[in-house]
């Protein structure tokens, strides 16, 4: 197993952690965490593959692709706090309940 | 009723981590399956690099080659915070206090820090052309330049009003569009820069990205904490 082929298999091991939280945690903060933890997991596959071109210099596309997702991330970071907030001041819960009309 | 409650939480605990064993199955079957010897499209970006107008190959491919990426990536910025501001009472953005009083030591250590963070956004800015650096991470650390600022209980200049506020977060997202569609007029195709234009482009683009990811960046952030209150000036918050 090669150096690259470890941090692949720790990209897809994250995921799996980050989509535990989203799933399974019913706080939002937590999901939102688990959306983040997930989004790092496919920033380190990226970067991992960047580094198979032969040579010194890794494949720049990757890069690139990352450094958008990052801001990409951070946008959507904000916006889920600034929705959770919102939650909070209207209903004053941390969670997403099941009113009477789901049920 | 705890007992009824927590038994389905259970089972659904066990199927959950289930389905989570499987889905890392497939993708570190998923990941394995990526050629390890495939150089990609590096070779390309190598090859093609001098037409770009920069010499770093990662900002050649964000403003150039994927041009197309990083328009969009500004608009899912310039979206995001109206977004957040949408969701804001009235007038947050007009205040903006998140610490009741300038602590002295902080104070000082801002008045320190801000002029050197924001040297080294400038220098990152300009050193996107030929090394790692750029409009992103000049932007970022402009940011954190204005976090620590308003953190350090120092209040908006009279001047930042929310108006100019929202338009240097436009202006960075309007400057890139109108580069992008000029090109359209002259028969070549959206974000196709001329080759010799293409290096003071890059820089106008990158330069007014700059400002507006730094102060999307801030007004997320004060979006984003907690407000101030009476009480907590007041020393009563508990």
């Amino acid at each position: 197993m090669t150096q690259i082929e470890i941090y692949l298999l720790a990209g897809a091991a994250m995921f799996c952690i980050g989509l535990y939280g989203l799933v399974v945690r019913p706080h939002l903060l937590h999901k939102v965490m688990g959306l983040n933890v997930m989004a790092v997991a496919v920033f380190l596959v990226l970067v991992s593959v960047a580094r198979r071109v032969p040579g010194p210099t890794p494949d720049a596309l990757p890069h690139a692709m990352v450094l958008t997702g990052i801001v990409v991330s951070v946008a959507a970071t904000a916006y889920s706090l600034a929705l959770i907030k919102r939650i909070y001041t209207e209903t004053g819960a941390v969670t997403l309940q099941e009113t009477d009309d789901d049920a | 009723m705890p007992n009824n409650i927590e038994r389905p939480r259970r089972a659904q605990h066990i199927v959950a981590v289930g389905l989570l064993v499987a889905v890392f199955v497939l993708l570190a079957r998923a990941v394995l399956y990526i050629p390890m010897h495939d150089t990609g499209v590096a070779s390309s970006i190598q090859d093609n690099l001098q037409i770009s107008g920069v010499l770093n190959p990662v900002t050649a491919v964000l403003l150039n080659f994927r041009g197309y990426d990083t328009l969009l990536e500004i608009a899912v910025l310039v979206l995001a915070i109206i977004g957040v501001l949408s969701l804001q009472r009235e007038g947050m953005l007009a205040s903006g206090r998140l610490a009741p009083f300038a602590d002295p030591a902080l104070s000082l250590l801002t008045r320190i820090l801000v002029p050197m963070m924001i040297l080294i956004a400038g220098y990152l800015l300009w050193a996107g052309e030929k090394a790692p650096g750029g409009a992103f991470q000049a932007g970022s650390i402009l940011g954190a330049a204005g976090v620590l600022v308003t953190l350090s209980g120092h209040v908006r200049p009279g001047w930042l009003s929310p108006a100019i506020v929202k338009i240097i977060i436009a202006v960075g997202f309007v400057v890139f569009l109108v580069a992008a569609i000029i090109p359209m007029f002259f028969d070549k195709n959206l974000l196709e820069y001329p080759l010799h234009l293409a290096k003071p482009l890059i820089i106008l683009i990158e330069t007014w990205l700059t400002f507006s990811i730094g102060m999307i960046l801030v007004t997320m952030f004060i979006s984003s904490a907690a407000p101030i209150t009476d009480d907590y000036v007041r020393g009563d918050a508990t």
